[in-house]
């Protein structure tokens, strides 16, 4: 029995590590690249941080690096607890988790901070805690938990029509808050969940096309009939990037400027010399345009760069879903792999001024702790897919 | 469902998977591509935008350099003036406060609001962000009064700027013109590049003329500023002090220059007086009167006073008579219809002409002034007496030759001179083409004559010339033939008083003038002004220089008889010409002779040694 053990490890897994430590906290069957463009991209978030918001809050130089730091550290921490979860067992859990997602973005509403007009976090004494980050992943974990298990029940189309409730009810609740970028990252987890767990292809094409409608309705229709259904705000936001100049001192303003600070950067970048994203020019510059600041202090270089890791890392998302050992897995890390791919897409296109205004922050990049924590959890539930993946069919060989 | 425990993919999620990943592909591709055209294709252009975005210059504006005269004495220099400024970003924010706050200070700065929301709105059209002037000029008390109250005036600040200051009050207000700002019209012109709206430049006179080197280089400061306009620590980026324009001395002799104005002024007539070096065209005074305070240029006018200055056209105080003024000279024209008489072979020194008292062309009779008759004269009686008969004839002879007119212009009447200060006038010589295009156009009555020529001859008719002409044409006569460029820059010097540039324009051209010619006409002009017949005997006989100098009556009706004197000295190597005219001054010995021997006698007070040195010495 031994013998044999060894010598099946020994063709099939060349570079397994030996059985140990490594192999007990699953370290040996962890996706390295994965964990590697994650740990990066926070490292770099840090470095960055460090550099373009010194001084920024007064009396404490390093306000921002200090608290991301150690929100990565905490999503470290969190990720490797996540991987030695059996992430089958979100799918058991799925009522509780789809419960407490609807519930805690619900009691934002009670007894959440507002923050420029929009109440999205509870505050603690030392912290604050935006549910909806998190909710990102919860809502990927219950909805594929719903997925799987009504897979046999009801007709195709009523399955469909399920889903879209269960997934859209949570994202309506952040839509209230109001905070359309999440919301709408929600409504794309959703959908994501969806097309990995078979919704016909007819079905997408129905609810593309509700999709067209809908936004006509909201942009066009009513506004016509006097019922504004997104705010002033937020539709200016939206339809600006399409035209920029025209408010190149109103909603087009933060987006000209981050335009400018990412042009400015050319290929090596301004380093310490940078102004735009140094004397305010840039709004937000920790959060949603951190990728600005990139832009202009590291150049094409450090932009590139960091959209390398982005695609590295769902490069090997992808390949997760491709793995996993049952339907759970694929659909929840189809639905992670497709939120962060959704994030950085608007995010980074919202900085170079090609998407609208939506306030969706840089998973990971974005200085924040419950969206750093948040995605380094969902990193960990990838990692426990791909550990339970090669744990079950170690010796296979993978694209 | 369509994936089995510890199985492949199936081919569902295969192309699925493959769907998503071209999709991903796509997405990664668009954020890419749009970063390299960002970065690396419009880079430059970007960053371009990224300096120009945190920067604000400021300006610091430079003081004008001083206008001197020839012996170094101020004419025109700067004083330093309060302005007050607002900066329209500290403004309170409501509309209400910021309306109570304006029209406060319009009030402190006796200004309607209206004018202050304009003088703004204008401010920052110019410089958006920059602190716009209100007002210059503002007393102390204002200032005082503004620093007590800060707290009420948000945003409003006193400004030191410079004004341009006459410590001689009108002194030679013509010359040196004044200053305003740009026009729009000029910032277009190549002399104005690089001026911006609001920027003070010469307006008239040498102020004008010689305006790129008075004019200084303004000083630059360039901050930097976040988002909000605010300077950032340590964000002084460039800063150029400004650098003071340069001194211009004028070749103006405050001697002459005063003795000319007092003269002027004594007898309260509209006139002008012109004193120029007759070798090199150096204008030792120019001035008319009335005149005007320049600094009228420098304060806000009423709409009277503008009035005043730019509406009269009787006093017209604006007006340079010297050199604007289009007038008959009277017999002080003699001298081009000698010259032309003798150099166009019509008369020798000797010839006689007999002086019956008048003579009739046609049906039309010319008389001499008074009904004189001198009998037989040669020319230089003809001066000293100031025989129109005898130039009557010379007229007449030359009626159909143009030969008259040929010598005036040669001798610079009727055409610019090419002086350094704006607006002189061409004028005008009565010529065949001129008239005949006239009655052929149907302007006038009849063809060129006889008549309109023996007018001319003796400077009266449609001659139209200014006394810098005149002295013109008289230097050519004192020089031996050279047409002086008359000029009143001297020289630019820096604030330490080294020469950077002096002007000595260029002759405009040189002339033939027989030496008996010249000799029997200056011996003529001597003898009218000091010879005891001559017709200014009476003022410069007792004269201790020996002068050339001839009167002139022009008649210009419906007014009275303007009273002209030109005079060379000393004779017979003049050095100077004086050229006086008083429009109403009556016979030329009555008031314009007078004048001018008040500013010879200034020249020659300051210039004695030099006069018995040369050896001219002093008559009788």
């Amino acid at each position: 029995m031994m013998y044999a053990t060894r010598g099946r490890q020994a063709r099939a897994e060349p570079f397994a590590i030996r059985t140990g430590i490594g192999e007990r906290l699953g370290l040996a069957h962890m996706d390295w690249p994965l964990s590697l463009a994650t740990v990066a991209l926070a490292a770099f978030s840090v470095f960055t941080l460090s550099q373009a918001t010194l001084n920024d809050v007064p009396g404490s130089p390093h306000y921002y690096v200090d608290r991301q730091a150690l929100y990565g550290v905490l999503g470290l921490i969190g990720m490797l607890l996540a991987t030695r979860i059996d992430y089958s067992r979100f799918r058991e859990l799925r009522v509780g988790i789809y419960t407490f997602l609807c519930a805690s973005v619900a009691l934002v509403f009670v007894f959440g901070f507002a923050a420029r007009g929009s109440r999205r976090a509870f505050e603690f004494p030392f912290f604050s805690f935006q549910p909806s980050e998190l909710g990102k992943l919860l809502l990927v974990l219950a909805l594929a938990g719903f997925v799987i298990d009504g897979a046999r029940r009801g007709s195709a189309r009523q399955r469909t029509v399920r889903y879209l409730c269960l997934g859209l009810a949570p994202a309506a609740l952040v839509f209230l808050q109001p905070d359309l970028g999440t919301s709408m990252v929600f409504a794309v987890a959703t959908l994501a969940v969806m097309y990995f767990g078979g919704v016909p292809w007819t079905h997408f094409a129905v609810i593309g096309a509700a999709l067209v409608a809908l936004i006509a309705l909201v942009l066009v229709a009513a506004p016509a009939v006097g019922v504004p259904v997104l705010k002033g705000y937020q539709e200016q936001r939206l339809t600006s990037f399409l035209h920029p100049s025209e408010h190149a001192s109103g909603a087009g303003y933060q987006q000209n400027q981050s335009v400018v600070a990412i042009g400015s950067g050319e290929k090596t970048g301004r380093g310490d010399r940078a102004t735009q994203t140094r004397l305010d020019f840039v709004p937000e510059r920790h959060t949603d345009f951190i990728f600005a600041v990139i832009g202009e202090r590291y150049g094409f270089m450090g932009a590139a760069f960091v959209l390398s890791l982005y695609a590295l890392l769902f490069w090997r998302a992808l390949r997760i879903v491709t793995l996993s050992k049952n339907s759970y897995g694929t659909l929840v890390a189809g639905g992670i792999a497709v939120s962060l791919l959704f994030q950085v897409f608007v995010n980074v296109g919202m900085n170079l001024g090609i998407m609208p205004i939506t306030g969706i922050p840089l998973p990971l990049m974005s200085y924040g702790g419950s969206s750093v924590i948040a995605t380094f959890l969902a990193i960990g539930v990838l990692q426990s897919i791909n550990i339970q993946a090669r744990l079950s069919q170690k010796g296979r060989f993978a694209w | 469902v369509y994936q089995r425990s510890n199985d492949r993919p199936g081919p569902r999620l295969a192309l699925r998977s493959a769907v998503l990943g071209g999709i991903a592909v796509a997405l990664f591709a668009v954020l890419f591509f749009r970063l390299w055209d960002l970065q690396v294709l419009s880079g430059p252009q970007y960053l371009a935008e990224a300096k120009n975005n945190r920067t604000r210059e400021y300006k610091t504006i430079a003081p004008r350099g001083d206008i001197l005269d020839r012996d170094g004495n101020v004419l025109v220099d700067n004083r330093t003036s309060l302005a007050l400024q607002l900066n329209t970003q500290k403004l309170p924010e409501d509309p209400a406060e910021q309306k109570a706050e304006l029209a406060q200070l319009g009030n402190l700065a006796q200004m309607s609001l209206r004018k202050v929301r304009r003088t703004i709105k204008e401010g920052e059209e110019v410089a958006a962000g920059a602190p716009v002037t209100l007002r210059k000029d503002v007393g102390y008390d204002l200032v005082y009064y503004l620093e007590e109250n800060q707290r009420r005036f948000p945003g409003v600040a006193v400004q030191r700027v410079f004004v341009r200051d006459y410590p001689n009050g009108s002194r030679a207000a013509h010359v040196v013109g004044s200053v305003g700002e740009v026009s729009e019209e000029e910032l277009k012109e190549a002399p104005y590049k690089g001026l911006e709206p609001g920027d003070e430049v010469g307006k008239g006179g040498v102020e004008y003329t010689y305006d790129r080197y008075l004019r200084g280089q303004p000083g630059l400061t360039k901050i930097q500023v976040n988002a909000l306009g605010q300077p950032t620590p340590g964000g002084q980026l460039v800063s150029q002090p400004p650098s003071p324009g340069d001194n211009l001395k004028l070749t103006i002799d405050p001697e002459v220059q005063a003795a000319g104005e007092s003269a002027l002024a004594s007898r309260g007539l509209p006139g002008a007086f012109v004193t120029m070096n007759v070798h090199n065209g150096q204008l030792l005074g120019l001035g008319s009167f009335p005149t005007y305070d320049p600094t009228v240029f420098t304060e806000p006018k009423t709409q009277a006073e503008v009035n005043a200055l730019y509406r009269d056209p009787v006093t017209a105080p604006l007006t340079d008579r010297a050199t604007e003024s289009y007038y008959p000279t009277g017999s002080t024209f003699k001298l081009v219809t000698a010259l032309a008489a003798l150099e166009g072979g019509v008369i020798t020194p000797s010839t006689s002409i007999f002086d019956a008292g008048k003579i009739t062309v046609g049906t039309q009779p010319f008389q001499n002034a008074g009904g004189a008759s001198y009998g037989p004269l040669t020319l230089v009686p003809a001066l000293e007496v100031s025989s129109d008969v005898f130039f009557y004839e010379l007229g007449w002879k030359m009626w159909d030759s143009g030969q008259l007119q040929r010598w005036a212009a040669k001798l610079g009447i009727g055409k610019e001179s090419g002086l350094d200060l704006p607006g002189e006038t061409e004028g005008l010589v009565p010529s065949r083409s001129w008239r005949n295009q006239l009655y052929k156009e149907g302007e006038t009555d009849r063809p060129w004559s006889a008549g309109d020529n023996i007018q001319l001859a003796t400077g009266q008719g449609d001659l139209q010339t200014n006394p810098l002409q005149l002295a013109i044409a008289y230097a050519a006569l004192g020089n031996d033939g050279t047409i002086v460029t008359p000029h009143v820059g001297m020289e630019v010097e820096d604030a330490a008083g080294r020469v950077l540039k002096e002007f000595d324009p260029k002759p405009r051209r040189r002339i033939h003038i027989d030496p008996a010619h010249r000799m029997a006409i200056m011996e003529g002009l001597h003898q009218a002004a000091q010879g005891p017949q001559g017709t200014s005997y009476g003022i410069f006989g007792g004269f201790p220089i020996e002068v050339a100098g001839k009167t002139g009556t022009a008649q210009r009706p419906p007014h009275a008889d303007q009273s002209w004197y030109a005079v060379l000295a000393p004779y017979p190597d003049p050095r100077i010409v004086t050229i006086v005219t008083m429009e109403e001054g009556g016979f030329g010995a009555e008031s314009a002779a007078p004048a001018a021997l008040q500013i010879l006698e200034a020249y020659f007070e300051k210039h004695a040694s030099s006069v018995s040195a040369s050896g001219t010495g002093l008559a009788e």
